[in-house]
């Protein structure tokens, strides 16, 4: 070992606190039943800074701990894990992102969230007048293509989301070894197993005992898993939509549009009705949420995000219904816009959540396997 | 009028107010607390001791009746009434359907705690997941609940309750003027004294190095715990049990908050080194028996002491081996270096550990069970556990006696009713800390507070229903 690594990085002050708080939670344990941070901090009698990092990413912010705990505030130790969880984990997404100087972006991220959406909007407004000269359009075929060539949206898109993904990858593999120091040897496959059922299931948003997690006061509540899931299957659904599409373009040589009772647009109207009906009531319950319940400096950051998802699918699904209308090019400009916003800030937005927690969920299995759980 | 009023906000109150509202009663509940302390020191619990005679759910093995009825005996020294603490252990066993129909979710026994995994289910989130739980039932059910509401006074006729009184009182610069309360029957679950400072004084009084001991405890529990209805009740005539010096007193870090410091404060490193008091002298065989066993006496243990303080003191041997204390040790690499931070006096400390270290004698260490390593030719003996603090750094806890109940209640008998000269009264009941006393009169084990407030609470509510109803009274077996 060499003296750099031996150095133990200090901590600033939004990891500072985790540390104290847990030092609390370590001695009491009353949470344990809730979730994956709990058994982890267990494991450990002092929290240096990867593991803070590590924790906070865990932690899905359902608020049971702090319902349930006897430290909570007005307590002088003034416990609320989940609110310093939530602020280590913008620490996490801002430190990690590649590259590092995007990583301010988290820093005024519904500003940032909303200045990328209109310009990506705009920038497609702009290139319709340029292209077609109107907004509008005579020619009601349906076809997107006459506006934009099929390879100039693949290209764009392609170049965009090629770089977000490579960006979001190298941010992940980043916190990952820093959570994960040393080679130590990992028996992958049960951890990779269960990592993806806690991700798929939201295994973490049931409260530990099924009935859900908490919102607006201590109820416990099903109502957010079951609208991440619409947003999650529905995002995941319109990404299948535009890859079978794909395949039809480049395997079957058979180009847009496609009628309705095809595989894409089906798969496109299903996932548009998800990522309407999911962000509308995810965007609901954080309205409603409790003001203890996580950082309120991030509130921006979550709506922009379910916002902009909220656009995508609105005008996806309006301009699949208008597609043989007058308004298709504006629609058409307006929904790329919104996916183009989208690509272009995943790696430095809310989306990022999903990659770092199942980090951090893959870990605290191995962690357990390694305990013999 | 209202059927039920239920004085008190936390397990043996909440229980209470469900039961006489199932048995089809309109119930207020007066918590004197605001919303964010509501429940008393039920908040700060986190199991149930359950007999079981086949496992259960969450319960390994068994734990039959009559084994929980010889550790209550054992540790209460036979201060016990046989017949309530029978009834208690018997409710026990099946009161957690009911618990979990209103919402209380159990768990098996969290890291650290896995020796009551026999006798004790705990609460998934502890006592305060519980008391929310009850609190969305109870409001669900129709109960009224007003916080902030201290009773202050009872009126009564012939032992049977008419109204309750709260006196003109100021919630956040609000004044909420004096009020009086009918209602035709009451239960009284309002906890016991021991945040009432000049109470304590007055029962520990005087030693006889001039001190007030009470001066120096710190409370685990609730600060809402004053004791006024107690005492007025006392006042009034009701018949009473148990000494007021009696209590759940636990060493706790010198360092904890002077009330609602609950489960984090704890020091569980006692049995694996010794405790000097703050002359640097050992006074109690800190290896007498597992830690969970011995935890309840060490309390009084301090509480005895010079200035009522007590250093626990481990070598690096054991770190990692306890649950971990909420505030760092001091750490030093010389016994002497610790005798200074911990302002000991250095000689005194350093011959005290010498002597220990060398009347320890060479056994099979293992924490788990009670182990052969022993001291010998020293006063007072450690019995297991015994290693010789030889291995720096040396950790020191400072240690104070930290209540977290008073045992003494009301007496009361199987109905869970009040009793003036020996007569029960028609419509006034008790439970929970108000009336532990009669099952607990010394001493504590694990979780059986709960027990005593579920069961009672239970009891108190359903009789106070049917008093209200003008029914017959159901007398528990």
């Amino acid at each position: 070992m060499n003296s750099a690594s031996q150095l133990i990085p200090l901590l600033n002050i939004d990891e500072a606190e985790v540390n104290r708080q847990l030092q609390i939670c370590n001695a009491c344990r009353y949470c344990e039943g809730f979730c994956a941070v709990f058994p982890a901090m267990t494991r450990r009698l002092e929290f240096n800074k990867a593991d803070i990092h590590y924790l906070a990413n865990l932690c899905h912010n359902c608020g049971a701990c702090l319902h349930s705990c006897q430290y909570a505030p007005p307590h002088e130790f003034g416990v609320n894990i989940p609110q310093a969880m939530a602020r280590v984990r913008l620490d996490t997404y801002g430190d990690f992102a590649w590259p590092a100087r995007f990583g301010g972006l988290y820093k005024r991220n519904g500003t940032a969230l909303a200045l990328f959406s209109s310009l990506a909007v705009a920038l497609f407004l702009v290139l319709t007048l340029v292209v077609n000269g109107t907004l509008f359009s005579s020619a009601v075929d349906g076809n997107f293509y006459t506006i934009f060539p099929h390879n100039t949206l693949v290209a764009m898109f392609g170049a965009v989301f090629g770089f977000s993904a490579l960006a979001l990858v190298i941010g992940v593999v980043k916190f990952w070894r820093t959570i994960t120091p040393g080679g130590e040897p990992i028996e992958a496959t049960d951890a990779l197993v269960k990592t993806g059922g806690a991700v798929l299931t939201l295994k973490y948003l049931d409260g530990g005992h099924g009935e859900g997690c908490t919102n607006e006061n201590d109820a416990y509540s099903m109502a957010r898993r079951y609208f991440h899931h619409f947003t999650f299957y529905g995002f995941l659904l319109c990404f299948a939509a535009t890859s079978v599409a794909t395949l039809y373009h480049y395997l079957l040589n058979y180009a847009a549009p496609y009628p309705i009772m095809s595989v894409p647009v089906l798969l496109g109207i299903a996932g548009g009705i998800g990522l309407i009906i999911g962000p509308v009531g995810l965007l609901y319950l954080n309205i409603k949420r409790h003001p203890d319940h996580g950082d309120a400096a991030q509130r921006p950051m979550d709506r922009a995000f379910i916002v902009l998802l909220l656009l995508i699918s609105l005008t996806g699904l309006l301009l699949l219904g208008m597609r043989a209308t007058a308004a298709m090019p504006l629609l058409l400009a307006l929904h790329l816009g919104t996916v183009m916003a989208f690509f272009l800030t995943m790696p430095y937005g809310k989306f990022a959540h999903g990659f770092y927690r199942s980090a951090a969920l893959f870990k605290s299995f191995v962690e357990a396997k390694r305990e013999g759980h | 009028m209202i059927d039920v009023l239920v004085i008190g906000g936390g397990n043996a109150a909440l229980c209470a107010a469900l039961m006489a509202r199932e048995a089809g009663a309109s119930v207020m509940l007066l918590e004197a607390s605001p919303k964010a302390w509501r429940g008393g020191n039920s908040q700060h619990t986190r199991n149930l001791r359950c007999m079981h005679d086949a496992p259960q759910d969450v319960l390994v093995d068994a734990y039959p009746e009559e084994e929980y009825w010889q550790d209550l005996l054992k540790v209460t020294g036979g201060i016990t009434n046989e017949q309530l603490a029978r009834l208690v252990i018997r409710a026990s066993s099946n009161c957690r359907d009911w618990m979990r129909k209103h919402g209380v979710h159990f768990q098996p026994p969290l890291s650290g705690a896995l020796h009551v995994a026999r006798t004790n289910a705990f609460f998934m989130g502890g006592g305060k997941a519980l008391v929310n739980a009850y609190y969305r039932s109870a409001e669900k059910l129709g109960v009224q609940i007003r916080y902030n509401t201290p009773v202050q006074d009872i009126e009564l006729e012939d032992g049977r309750f008419v109204a309750a009184r709260v006196a003109e009182h100021t919630v956040n610069g609000t004044r909420c003027p004096a009020e009086r309360i009918e209602a035709k029957a009451c239960v009284l679950a309002a906890g016991g004294f021991e945040s009432n400072r000049e109470w304590l004084r007055e029962a520990w009084g005087q030693n006889e190095r001039g001190e007030w001991p009470s001066d120096n405890f710190l409370i685990r529990g609730t600060r809402f715990n004053n004791g006024v209805l107690l005492q007025r009740m006392i006042e009034l005539g009701a018949d009473q049990i148990g000494d007021p010096t009696q209590a759940h007193m636990v060493a706790i870090d010198a360092r904890a908050p002077l009330y609602d410091g609950g489960i984090c404060t704890r020091i569980d490193c006692v049995s694996l080194g010794i405790v000097v008091n703050k002359e640097g002298q050992r006074f109690y065989d800190e290896g007498e028996d597992f830690w969970p066993k011995r935890y309840a006496i060490w309390g009084r243990l301090v509480a005895q002491q010079p200035d009522q303080i007590g250093y626990s003191i481990i070598d690096s041997k054991s770190v990692g081996r306890f649950m971990p204390p909420v505030f760092p040790g001091q750490q030093a690499n010389t016994l002497e270096g610790l005798a200074d931070l911990l302002q000991l006096p250095r000689a005194t400390f350093v011959d005290t550990v010498n002597r220990y270290n060398q009347a320890c004698r060479p056994g099979q260490f293992n924490h788990t069970v009670l182990d052969d390593c022993a001291t010998e030719g020293i006063t007072p003996a450690k019995t297991h556990w015994a290693r010789p603090l030889d291995t720096p750094p040396y950790y020191g806890y400072a240690l104070r006696p930290g209540v977290t109940f008073t045992y003494l209640g009301l007496k009361t008998d199987e109905t869970a009713a009040v009793r003036f000269d020996g007569q029960a009264s028609p419509n006034l009941y008790v439970a929970g800390e108000m009336m532990a006393g009669n099952v607990l009169g010394k001493g504590y084990t694990a979780g059986v507070g709960m027990s005593i407030g579920t069961a009672f609470g239970r009891i108190a509510g359903h009789n106070a229903a049917l008093a209200s109803l003008g029914q017959p009274i159901v007398k528990s077996a």
